[in-house]
């Protein structure tokens, strides 16, 4: 193996390796700090199924940034489905065509929309840098890190695209490295300069991610205004820590 | 009348440029060693206080979790950016709520994440320092912790639960609010916010029972302290003191009398407000919680309702249970509480009252929909009953009823500008001004549909509004109490209605 291609396997190992453990030690942090009252924000369920279809509608639809920006909605929207689409796409590298989720994989709907999908991605995104660089309010709140996440994002999105429709890559021989990760054969990294960047931007991606504001999602599955029932008159709630409290709050 | 300018109301909602630093001096009082002790809190500031203050903050993030997911999740879409009152009527951009946030998410990511630690700059993370504290204390007494912000955020990300937290901090290093934390030692030693003692309570609910009489010609009571009782009323003070909180009562008293059932006011819980909830402290809010747990076992009351409060409906019916519960001592057929609407329209339901709706006739009514009671509540057994039961009464006992533009009432419903903690005249700038949209919504149907009354269910949107609405031009006593509504048209039995009376009142 070329000293590049061990470079990539290492990068990709630590990249692997700081998501997880970040993104798991995250999860484990807002799993372990309890809401102590209710604050659901109303009108709320007043059942478990109920906030089940509440989140399912917040994450699927973006059901309360579309109540309050049409223009944040579309395009916001418009980049979260393309990435999903892309996504799909990209697991013909890892997965083959010899089981059902291969040949789901492989499907050309599935493909071709996941190509492209990398347009309405980058208009998404275009969207959003207009609406950072042009509205007052959205200026006067963003940090370089706010710019540079969508520049990030747009380099893998274009880096993507040019590899799809103009300078084509082996894609054999990056499915061989996809899957030689996942098996822990390491292979060679097919050595064009655009899918080594491509590369190298996904991997930077993954390990901002648990330290960035990347982390919106899995903390809107925590929010607690979000994913409380409206119950508390019918349901005693109280947390671990307020528990003592009980002893000494009073007379009675 | 002021030193600074009412904006100027448009014809539509408008969204303003932004004026940096527009409200920077807006500051409240600080609280005075003497309204600090009683609460658990240092005199004045602490030589330590940076360290005490990243302390605490720590002590929070590991406590709440709405406070960690929420410095962590924002993504700066700007979704909120055009949704507080206090944004909208003073333009200062650090009113939006994601800028407000920032305040404090900027010293967070300082301290507690590894993006902030090693790449400040980056990420916009600042040392705290002493203008930064000092920033906080303005800008977190410029939220009144409405929510309205928390409804269009797409993670739901609530700037109360952020200022309820930098106002502890502040509290925890000996920087506190004198309005609130003067009002909270109040209630631990007398028992409202008001300071009434029973001897003075005692006195206000025997004159109002007058009044009716003289008024109706029935003898309606207004119970202090009677054991037995089935229902104990839990209501803010403001209803024993001052218009049109007083008219809202007397509705509460006729509905029960009508009703037939014993009720009692407690001397030793005269009030339904918690402060405790403005400054973010759980002990606070649990302590003035626990009078009322304690006087409903010791009047051995049956149910507990309660009066026409906002943030005070919140505390009672999402953190009574919580703070102050198990309430099994009471009867499970009725819930714990119930809010005097929930009462009302029962009764109503069960064709229980009499009304003569042309007594409101010389009214065409609006409703505010108070944001507490709106988006941290409800009423009734269905979601939005917090909306359609307040409305529901009002137009059983009113002719004339319009809503305000769709886009400033119920779950979107604007702050009065006077909410969380906010309702003190060193606070008069940002309470007038945050009042614009509110006030904006209420010329818009004054104008078309010749409005003369707001209703509200609040004792703080009543009085923020009686002191704001001239300042706009309108009348002081347009703001009424649903109650007060309710109390107009209830036939009292044994009422002598005057025939005479009503016409002239229609015409």
């Amino acid at each position: 193996m070329s000293a590049l291609s061990v470079s990539y396997v290492i990068l990709f190992y630590a990249a692997i390796g700081i998501l997880v453990v970040g993104l798991g030690s995250r999860i484990l942090r807002y799993v372990k700090t309890p809401a102590p009252l209710k604050i659901p924000t109303m009108p709320a369920p007043v059942t478990k199924s109920g906030v089940v279809m509440r989140l399912g509608r917040e994450v699927v639809f973006f059901e309360s940034l579309f109540k309050s920006n049409k223009w944040t909605w579309i395009f916001g929207w418009l980049f979260h489905v393309s990435l999903l689409l892309a996504f799909f796409r990209h697991l013909r590298y890892v997965i083959g065509p010899d089981n059902i989720l291969g040949m789901l994989i492989g499907l050309e709907i599935v493909q071709s929309f996941g190509k492209y999908a990398s347009y309405t991605m980058v208009i998404g995104l275009l969207g959003l840098l207009g609406r950072r660089l042009f509205v007052e309010r959205v200026r006067y709140i963003s940090s370089p890190s706010d710019y540079l996440m969508l520049l990030l994002l747009l380099s893998i999105a274009a880096t993507g695209m040019l590899m799809t429709f103009v300078s084509h890559i082996d894609i054999m021989q990056l499915r061989d490295f996809a899957v030689g990760l996942f098996i822990l054969q390491p292979a060679n990294v097919p050595d064009s300069p655009l899918i080594l960047i491509h590369l190298a931007l996904v991997a930077l991606l993954m390990i901002i991610f648990p330290v960035s504001k990347l982390l919106h999602a899995p903390g809107v599955f925590f929010s607690p205004t979000r994913n409380q029932v409206d119950n508390a008159r019918e349901q005693r709630h109280i947390a671990d820590w307020a528990v003592p409290l009980d002893e000494t709050r009073g007379n009675k | 009348m002021a030193d600074f300018e009412t904006p100027v109301l448009q014809k539509y909602p408008v969204i303003p440029s932004i004026t940096i630093d527009a409200m920077k001096d807006s500051a409240p009082f600080v609280a005075k060693p003497e309204h600090q002790d009683p609460l658990g809190f240092p005199g004045e500031l602490v030589d330590d206080w940076k360290d005490r203050a990243i302390e605490k903050m720590g002590e929070l993030l590991g406590k709440y979790r709405s406070f960690q997911v929420y410095l962590d999740s924002c993504v700066k879409c700007g979704a909120c950016t055009d949704k507080c009152h206090y944004f909208l009527g003073t333009t200062d951009p650090k009113n939006m709520p994601v800028a407000r946030q920032d305040l404090l998410r900027s010293v967070y990511r300082r301290y507690f994440t590894f993006a902030g630690k090693y790449f400040p700059k980056l990420v916009g993370a600042r040392d705290l320092t002493k203008e930064v504290l000092d920033e906080w204390y303005s800008y977190f007494h410029q939220c009144s912790q409405c929510r309205r912000c928390s409804v269009y955020c797409p993670y739901g990300i609530d700037t109360a639960e952020i200022s309820m937290a930098a106002r502890e901090i502040l509290d925890s290093v000996g920087v506190g609010q004198k309005y609130c934390n003067e009002i909270i030692a109040k209630v631990h030693k007398v028992g409202n916010n008001l300071g009434l003692p029973e001897p003075a309570l005692k006195d206000t609910l025997e004159g109002l029972e007058e009044d009716i009489e003289d008024d109706t010609g029935v003898k309606v009571r207004l119970p202090l302290d009677e054991k037995g009782a089935d229902i104990l009323l839990i209501t803010p003070s403001a209803d024993f003191f001052a218009e049109p909180h007083i008219d809202g009562l007397i509705g509460y008293a006729k509905v029960f009398h009508e009703a037939g059932v014993s009720w009692t006011l407690s001397s030793y819980a005269s009030e339904a407000a918690n402060f405790g909830m403005f400054i973010g402290s759980y002990e606070n809010m649990q302590k003035v919680a626990m009078r009322i747990r304690e006087a409903a076992l010791d009047l051995g009351v049956k149910r507990i309702v309660h009066g026409e409060c906002g943030h005070a409906w919140r505390v009672a019916y999402s953190f009574w249970n919580t703070l102050a519960g198990p309430f099994d001592f009471l009867d499970p057929n009725y819930p714990v509480p119930q809010h005097i609407c929930e009462f009302t329209y029962d009764l109503i339901q069960k064709n229980k009252l009499r009304f003569d709706k042309s007594q409101n006739d010389h009214r065409v009514v609006t409703f505010h929909d108070s944001c507490n009671v709106a988006r941290a509540t409800r009423m009734g057994d269905k979601p939005g009953g917090q909306f359609e039961i307040p409305r529901a009464i009002i137009k059983t006992v009113c002719n004339n009823y319009v809503d305000m533009d769709p886009d400033t009432i119920k779950e979107g419903t604007y702050c009065c500008g006077g909410g969380g903690g906010l309702l003190t005249d060193d606070l008069m700038e940002i309470r007038v001004k945050g009042a614009m949209p509110r006030m904006q919504a209420l010329n818009e149907v004054v104008e078309e549909h010749g409005v003369t009354n707001m209703a509200a269910i609040c004792a703080i949107c009543k009085s923020q509004f009686t002191k704001v609405l001239p300042y706009y031009k309108m009348g002081m006593d347009m703001i009424v109490s649903v109650h007060q509504l309710v109390s107009d048209a209830l036939i009292l039995t044994g009422q002598e209605v005057d025939d005479d009376e009503a016409d002239e009142d229609a015409a």
